[in-house]
């Protein structure tokens, strides 16, 4: 791509087909991205944009490339090929003389700020307290005041039913607990974006829904704009404005949850939700 | 007994010798190893390299010849006379601080990846991840060979007499001279090394045990101080989040 093109003459698929998410530009956009490892191509010129407060969800069958898209974002790799924009600006890509580079360090920091992520494994810091896992960052990085956020922190804990955690160590928790202090530690910092990667699947059944109530909460009473892989179809239909099945590093089908899970038209996306179900994901 | 009460002043005098050289060296070997190590997990290869210079230099080298090099070989090739102390404090850091700078290294190295993810999500920079999240968790991994080495250095510093230092083994070794009782002038000597490595010994386990209970991990066998006395089970140093 020339670098004189912008995101608003990048062509993206979809873009928000639900009447919900504020009509402005796309928040995200993914152009002509290519991701390989090595020899492994594993996203194929991917195009697809987001917009302000939209909810999408990623479903598609193992190695289909959706963790690695939601890594792309978070800067944990980086593109091949192809840009990456947020808000009409590059994002794995920073202008310079008439051009585009690949993003520095420098720039990504700057960047990265708008955007969160709950992984997993959960991923807390065991060297902190809960209330240290959810401060440390907003005082550190945003310069917010102890008491600030040290309030901010119960407040979460509050929201995602943890409050008297606060002062528990992460190895204290059971795995949704821990898991619903990442959510509160990635909400600390504001994000505009967050990124959810299959949240709830290194969880015992039985805690499952009380991490899905919490998200439910936050995609209700807020307008963060969510990426969402998940196999879990329920909670995708109840709180995603739009869904889209990968196969192979590309979008095999997009289209409402309801249509998706209802009445797919791909043979692919037929026979993949066909072996979630019976897997009982 | 005559013996001893004669000759013990002499003895402690040795040992606080060998105390000085132990701990001197242990802050600076320290320094050094947290330094090096933390520059041989860096981005940049320069920065690296250096690490591996200084490793394979002072690891290969014996610490006695450094001090000789510093205490005969510097004033000789300057006119600057060394301390012989502040010479044999430098030589023993920096041969301890080699190998301690491998021990750093691998720590950091250690942490998971995962852990070095999430403080990325987090925007932290990296001054603060390093501050925040991977050495108070390499410090836990750190602490067992730590506890290895300054006792490695304690005894590493037995060679001091030879650059004229009256340390415990110099004591020892003019006592046997002076009276011609080799059992008890070496006797005196042994128990006086014994007594100094335990607290040493005692005292990393302490910091080791406080350094696991940051990271939420209590030692199996409960949290009695005479469990400090007996090494810890392998299962409290292992299991880190997956
Ligand atoms: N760092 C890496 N090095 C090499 N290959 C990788 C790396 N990360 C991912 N891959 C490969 O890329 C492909 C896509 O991985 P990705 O994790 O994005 O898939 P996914 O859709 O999230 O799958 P799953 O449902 O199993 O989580 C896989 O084949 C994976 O093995
Ligand atoms: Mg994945």
């Amino acid at each position: 791509m020339s670098p004189s093109d912008t995101p608003e003459n990048t062509t993206a698929p979809g873009g928000g087909n639900s009447g919900e998410a504020p009509a402005e530009g796309p928040l995200i956009v993914f152009d002509q991205v290519v991701k390989r490892f090595g020899d492994l191509t594993v996203l194929d010129h991917l195009d697809f944009s987001v917009a302000h407060g939209e909810r999408v969800t990623l479903i598609g069958p193992s190695g289909s490339g959706k963790t690695t898209i939601l890594r792309l974002l978070m800067t944990l790799e980086k593109v091949t090929e192809g840009h990456i924009w947020i808000d009409g600006e590059p994002f794995s890509h920073m202008p310079r003389g008439n051009g585009l580079v690949p993003a520095g360090e420098t720039y990504l920091r700057m960047k990265r700020k708008r955007i969160g992520m709950v992984f997993q494994q959960f991923n807390l810091f065991p060297n902190m307290s809960v209330r240290k896992n959810i401060m440390e960052a907003p005082v550190h990085v945003l310069g917010v005041s102890k008491d600030e956020a040290a309030q901010k922190a119960e407040e979460l804990l509050d929201l995602v039913g943890l409050g008297d955690k606060i002062d528990a160590h992460p190895t204290q928790l059971s795995g949704g607990q821990q898991q619903r202090v990442a959510i509160a530690r990635a909400l600390a910092m504001s994000p505009e974006i967050l990124l959810l990667d299959e949240v709830t699947s290194a969880l015992d059944p039985e805690l499952v829904t009380g991490v899905l109530d919490v998200l439910r909460e936050v995609a209700e009473n807020t307008d963060i704009t969510m990426l969402c892989v998940t196999h879990e179809m329920g909670f995708a239909r109840d709180v995603s404005h739009r869904v889209l099945m990968f196969d192979q590093g590309r979008i095999a089908e997009e289209g409402h949850p309801d249509q998706i899970f209802g009445d797919p038209r791909q043979e692919r996306t037929k026979s993949f939700l066909k072996s979630v179900l019976e897997n009982g994901h | 007994m005559e013996f001893l009460q004669a000759q013990l002043p002499r003895y402690l005098d040795g040992a606080w010798i060998t105390i000085q050289l132990t701990l001197g060296g242990a802050i600076l070997a320290f320094v050094l190893a947290m330094l090096f190590g933390i520059m041989g997990t860096a981005r940049f290869w320069i920065l690296r390299a250096i690490t591996t210079v200084y490793v394979e230099v002072f690891r290969g080298i014996a610490a006695l010849v450094v001090m000789f090099w510093f205490v005969f070989a510097i004033p000789d090739m300057s006119g600057y006379e060394l301390d012989p102390m502040f010479a044999a404090i430098l030589a023993l850091g920096l041969n301890v601080g080699a190998y301690g700078a491998e021990v750093v290294r691998a720590a950091l190295n250690a942490v998971p990846r995962a852990q070095v993810e999430a403080t990325i999500a987090l925007n932290l920079s990296w001054f603060q991840r390093m501050r925040l999240v991977v050495l108070p968790q390499a410090w836990a991994q750190m602490l067992p060979t730590f506890g290895n080495l300054i006792i490695e250095l304690m005894k590493a510093t037995a060679v001091v007499y030879l650059v004229g230092i009256l340390d415990l083994t110099a004591v020892a070794r003019e006592v046997r001279t002076g009276t011609g009782e080799t059992i008890a002038a070496f006797g005196i000597a042994f128990v006086l090394y014994y007594l100094i490595a335990q607290v040493l010994i005692f005292g990393m386990r302490l910091l080791e045990r406080r350094a696991n209970a940051r990271l939420g991990r209590t030692p199996p066998s409960g949290g009695g101080l005479m469990n400090l006395l007996r090494p810890p089970s392998v299962g409290t140093r292992v299991g880190v989040a997956k």
